[in-house]
């Protein structure tokens, strides 16, 4: 269990000694900032902390990290943390992704991840961009945009991730955004007190290749009416004047003003992060205006950790062998004299 | 009894049948009864891709072959003394390895019309004169068996599948064997779960003996007796649940806990199987979504502090690729099993083959050297997957362990090791003299290895990757002379590890006019060839076989000199002439090769050395 004790240590405690080289501007900056703002918060000591990556300009994060880190291979980040936590459970297993490593080379490994739900923090950083490569399109890139590998416009239809990540049964998932620091580390604490694995996507502006991409939501004029911060137990409100909601109206979300049309608070939708059936969620993460941020699904279920250590007591408890040398020579033998 | 009983050297027995027959498992039970005899053996299964390819078919034909001896045996043998078929299929498929005037058995119940046509006879071949050169026991076993269970009430599926034990009790007494181990395993396998089915199998085996007693076509039978091996205590033991054994071993003699990452794979999956029911000595399997993942994972658990495995067969180590780029750059200790089959592609996945040696020594981008050994024989897969966990952890390198599927799949009897015998395992963590002023890419100066700072400790809290490192702190580092003293240092890691190996060891003759060198699986066809060859045509061959590729052993050359010409034989179109080509092209090697997913049989090893022999 975590404690939520504050352990003595300064965000600058896990600053590392190696120069950031992130293109100035980068919203991987503010990310970092936020990440070291939260690790004071989570109850672990340093060197229990690891943080492990794949390839992509979010991938270089391990080493801005003054903690254990591993800048692994293109899209493995996944199996590397497993290892990582099924060595030693006790760690703290933090995992740097961005979305062409987690969604397009590294898929498999992803959704695997999430099914089996061992204690990992996953921060996908969605800048829509190969960043690293120079600008190609990637699997969350909007449909029609110009890129260097789709001069005439990109064919292919993107990812909404959070629906992947609910539908490889996610426990916990989280948006937020990289001008709002702050909510992202509340967010990376709520995510490592879940016991299981926690997926936060951050939408993270690459100032190069893919600048403004979320403007429409980010900017100082769009802020305020169209990003929600959904909190459980609270109505869906949202708006500068905090007069716009969410009502369900069949099978669809719609949105509405409060006081017009008759409708008050209690119409909106109230949100639900522990409700098992992720329906309601699956509606929130597809919703585009308003983008819905904040903990969208947190459900308890025992982590894969926790059952695997079950099954070595029972094995324990029933094996006839106890050491090594009960098994070596177990079974049929015979003497030669 | 009033038959006489001949003592015989060796046997190789047979049993085939369709792949749903319980061949195996019939096979399996003749090995452990001989095994308690004391006898020497080998086993090796033969059996199709397919779990249940057509029945009757050539194709679904499978086949279990045991080698029994009084003498040392090192090889499941070329040819079956005693075939025992249970179908023209069977017959089709087995009668090439069957020598004339040697004894066939034969379930006459499937030789019908439809039976010998299926199987691509094209007359019946109980009337037309292909087997008039053997001893031939025709024997309507599945109607025997009929009629042995008919008062049982049991359904007529468990009772025709109870005809391999028939025809396993009439081998046990054509070979004076006592059915109480198969009786045993048949009560502790179905006696609480199915009591009538323990009873009708265990029925089915005394009938076929009572059968073998009565009928006169067995004119003799014959004895094995036990074998002059070295004293111990010895049990039966498969190459797969050796390999794993020897890791768990490995990991309790260096104090660590055991991880495997690995995903499911022909012919290396038992290795899975087997560590996966050892949860409590620390011992975790996680079967990964891919191979990528499971070698990755595998990684993640060295960075950790685990002894980290991962096993695979030769698509699998392709796909791995990749990652043992990252483990030898980061410079973590792990083992990579490759338990080969026939290659290219997916190939002949449950044939063997000596197919990824290559592979196992080039196949990465870079410069990537790991270590590579062998293992020789199923006992010794204990041994070397030991010794590749001592390697990997005691050097700070991947090691690359090559079995086979006929390793893997072959057993043989083990002189049991105990945990106390066992070599010393000293993984390469920090030592406390450094633990201050500690940088992750410090070397031990004489192997120089680098030292292990696990996460959980404050002292060693520090970033790796797969991007060039700086040679003393690991950061990352693109300047040039370091890229080119990271890449000799990791290439010179590896060649010192022939100071820790033991020297190559040459049987047979140590001088004289033939050196036959081969590596991994096939040493057990080689050495008995060499040995007839000496003693029977006093030949002056010797036999170096390799355990050790990858730094070659340091005698190599001394070993090479002594004789006049060296013959390299390998299952595959030479991959290790290539290395020793390479490493020591001051000698001349000529090459022998076999590609047929099949052992090499004495036979045709002889004739090529007598070949090589002749010519000048």
């Amino acid at each position: 269990m975590i404690e939520t004790k504050e352990i003595e240590y300064k965000p600058k405690d896990f600053s590392s000694d190696q120069e950031v080289k992130w293109c100035p501007g980068c919203g991987d900056y503010a990310i970092l900032k936020a990440v070291q703002k939260a690790m004071p918060l989570i109850g672990k000591k340093r060197e229990d902390i690891v943080f492990v990556s794949g390839i992509g300009c979010s991938s270089r994060f391990p080493y801005y990290m003054d903690t254990f880190g591993f800048h692994g291979i293109h899209g493995r980040a996944p199996a590397l943390a497993s290892g990582v936590k099924l060595a030693n459970p006790d760690l703290s297993v933090w995992q740097i992704t961005g979305d062409g490593d987690a969604l397009a080379i590294g898929g498999n490994h992803f959704i695997h991840a999430i099914r089996r739900n061992m204690g990992l923090n996953i921060l996908l950083f969605n800048n829509r961009i190969y960043g690293l490569t120079k600008g190609q399109f990637s699997p969350t890139t909007n449909l029609g945009q110009k890129t260097k590998s789709s001069p005439q416009g990109v064919i292919d239809n993107p990812f909404h991730p959070g629906e992947l990540i609910l539908g490889a049964q996610g426990t916990f998932f989280a948006r937020t955004v990289d001008i709002n620091p702050r909510h992202l580390t509340d967010i990376a604490v709520d995510a490592e007190k879940h016991a299981g694995t926690a997926v936060i996507e951050i939408l993270q502006n690459c100032v190069i290749f893919n600048d403004k991409v979320f403007s429409d939501y980010t900017s100082k004029e769009n802020k305020h009416d169209a990003l929600l911060y959904a909190e459980h137990g609270k109505p869906m409100i949202f708006g500068k004047e905090s007069d716009k909601g969410l009502r369900l109206n069949g099978l669809e979300i719609e949105v509405v003003t409060i006081g017009e049309n008759g409708v008050t608070e209690d119409d909106l939708i109230v949100h639900d992060a522990h409700v098992v059936n992720p329906t309601l969620h699956f509606m929130l993460v597809r919703l585009e205006f308003p983008m819905v941020l904040g903990v969208i699904r947190s459900v308890e279920q025992e982590p894969f950790e926790e059952r695997l250590t079950k099954q070595v007591a029972e094995v324990e408890a029933k094996s006839p062998f106890k050491t090594m040398d009960d098994l070596l020579q177990s079974g049929e033998t015979w003497e030669i004299k | 009894m009033s038959v006489e009983k001949q003592e015989l050297e060796k046997v190789v027995i047979k049993f085939a049948g369709d792949s749903g027959d319980g061949m195996q498992l019939t096979g399996m039970q003749f090995t452990g009864t001989s095994a308690l005899l004391g006898n020497d053996i080998a086993t090796f299964p033969d059996y199709p891709a397919e779990i249940r390819a057509p029945q009757g078919t050539v194709a679904g034909v499978s086949g279990f072959q045991v080698h029994i001896g009084k003498s040392q045996v090192h090889t499941p043998g070329d040819h079956a003394d005693v075939l025992v078929s249970m179908n023209a299929a069977a017959l089709k498929a087995n009668l090439n390895y069957v020598p004339v005037g040697k004894t066939i058995i034969l379930d006459t119940d499937n030789f019908k019309k439809r039976d010998w046509e299926k199987a691509g006879f094209e007359e019946d071949p109980l009337s037309s004169g292909v087997l008039d050169k053997y001893n031939v026991i025709e024997a309507p076993i599945t109607s025997l068996t009929k009629a042995a269970l008919s008062d049982l009430g049991l359904d007529n599926k468990s009772v025709v599948r109870s005809k391999n034990m028939f025809a396993l009790g009439l081998v046990y007494w054509m070979f004076s064997r006592p059915m109480e181990h198969t009786e045993s395993f048949l009560n502790k396998k179905f006696g609480k779960k199915a009591p009538i089915i323990a009873e009708a199998n265990i029925k089915a085996m005394k009938a076929g003996y009572n059968y073998a007693e009565t009928i006169e076509a067995l004119a003799s039978a014959f004895t094995v007796l036990p074998a002059d091996l070295e004293p111990g205590t010895y049990k039966n033991v498969m190459g797969n649940q050796a390999t794993a054994w020897g890791f768990l071993a490995a990991a309790e003699k260096a104090g660590l806990e055991l991880f495997l990452g690995s995903y499911p794979i022909t012919p290396a999956s038992e290795i899975l199987h087997e560590i996966a029911s050892y949860k409590h000595f620390g011992a975790k399997a996680f079967q990964a979504e891919d191979e990528i993942a499971g070698v990755v994972s595998t990684i993640g658990a060295a960075f950790a502090g685990n002894l980290a495995i991962t096993t695979t067969s030769g698509p699998g180590l392709a796909l791995k690729s990749e990652a043992i780029g990252l483990a030898v750059i980061t410079e973590l200790p792990m083992v990579i099993v490759n338990v080969q089959r026939g290659g290219p592609s997916t190939g002949l996945p449950t044939k063997t083959e000596q197919s990824d040696l290559l592979q196992a020594m080039y196949g990465r981008n870079g410069e990537s050297p790991v270590i590579v050994i062998a293992a020789s024989s199923p006992a010794n897969c204990f041994d070397y997957a030991f010794e590749a966990s001592k390697l990997a952890l005691e050097h700070m390198t991947p090691v690359i362990l090559l079995t086979d599927g006929y390793l893997g799949n072959g057993s043989q009897p083990w002189k049991i090791r105990t945990m106390a015998e066992l070599p010393k395992i000293s993984p390469k963590f920090v030592p406390d003299s450094l633990k201050d002023d500690w940088l992750p890419y410090m070397r031990d100066e004489e192997s120089l290895a680098r030292y292990w700072g696990v996460p959980g400790q404050k002292e060693f809290i520090h970033r790796i990757g797969g991007l060039e490192k700086d040679e003393l702190t690991g950061n990352v580092s693109y300047d040039p002379m370091n890229h080119e003293v990271m890449v000799k240092t990791r290439s010179e890691k590896v060649r010192r590890v022939a100071n820790y190996i033991p020297d190559l060891k040459v049987e047979g003759v140590y001088e004289g006019d033939l050196l036959v060198v081969g590596w991994g699986g096939t040493y057990g066809s080689l050495l008995t060839a060499v040995n007839q060859c000496n003693c029977e045509e006093g030949k002056t061959i010797g036999i170096a076989h390799f355990n050790y590729i990858n730094p070659l052993p340091k005698n190599t050359a001394e070993i090479f000199s002594k004789f006049k010409k060296i013959l390299v034989c390998e299952l595959n179109e030479g991959q290790f002439i290539h290395v020793l080509r390479s490493n020591l092209p001051e000698f001349e090697y000529t090459k022998f090769n076999k590609i047929q997913g099949l052992p090499f049989t004495v036979n045709e090893l002889h004739d090529a050395f007598n070949k090589i022999l002749s010519e000048d």
